[in-house]
């Protein structure tokens, strides 16, 4: 089974809690990444995440193997929403169990941090204004490769 | 040189279509990018842009052979 997973549906939380559970560990962190209301003063009203799913879950995968490598945790898992989603709903959420906190916090952290630099998933805003953008557009447009 | 082009996110909105067929003379990603972008003038490559060849992250450099599918990605934005 994926342990890192795509879904274009409201992401069901107590089910992925559940799949965390393991009686070795005494730790449990979970991060869930949520829909803001706002972004660099403009009012957001919706996101639209697009997502390349083959890729996404290969990489996913992989940053997990890493997380599960480089801090010794147990378990580590993540689903990543695509498609169209209101304020406050879930974009995406990690979950690590591991003995002890100290490298639960540290590979979550680990894992989000890589999975938004690695991930081919881009992030639509939709504004009160009625506008719609791509964000990182404005930063990459001042960005350009010379020539 | 044949290969297949798939644009996504905001390339897929700079090309104006979102795959197409390239026949290059170019062999690495990088000379069938500056290709499409001769043909596509809204497509820039930003510095942090990514390209996979036939499902696998690759690099700008990644030597290309026929009926490859080339993938652009525009900067990344998850979580």
């Amino acid at each position: 089974m994926n342990r890192f997973t795509v879904t274009h549906e409201t992401i069901a939380l107590d089910a992925f809690r559940r799949g965390m559970d393991d009686p070795s560990c005494g730790a449990y962190v979970q991060f869930e990444g949520r829909v803001r209301n706002h972004n660099e003063g403009q009012p957001v009203l919706r996101l639209e995440y697009e997502i390349y799913e083959p890729l996404a879950v290969k990489e996913g995968e992989r940053i997990l193997d890493e997380a599960l490598a480089r801090y010794g945790v147990e378990k580590a898992a993540a689903e990543h929403r695509g498609g169209l989603m209101g304020l406050e709903e879930v974009a995406v959420v990690v979950g690590v169990s591991a003995a002890h906190r100290d490298e639960a916090f540290a590979a979550c952290r680990y894992i989000i941090d890589e999975l938004k630099i690695r991930l081919p998933i881009w992030k639509k805003e939709h504004y009160a204004s009625g506008e719609a953008r791509w964000v990182n557009c404005q930063r990459c447009a001042s960005a350009h490769d010379p020539g | 040189m044949r290969v297949k082009v798939r644009y996504f996110a905001a390339f897929r909105d700079d090309a104006g279509c979102s795959e197409e067929f390239v026949d290059s003379a170019g062999s690495t990603t990088g000379e069938v990018f500056e290709q499409c972008r001769s043909r596509h003038p809204g497509l820039h490559r930003h510095q942090a842009s990514m390209v996979a060849v036939n499902d696998e992250m690759a690099q700008w450099d990644t030597p290309l052979a026929d009926g490859d599918e080339v993938l652009f990605f525009p900067p990344v934005a998850g979580g």
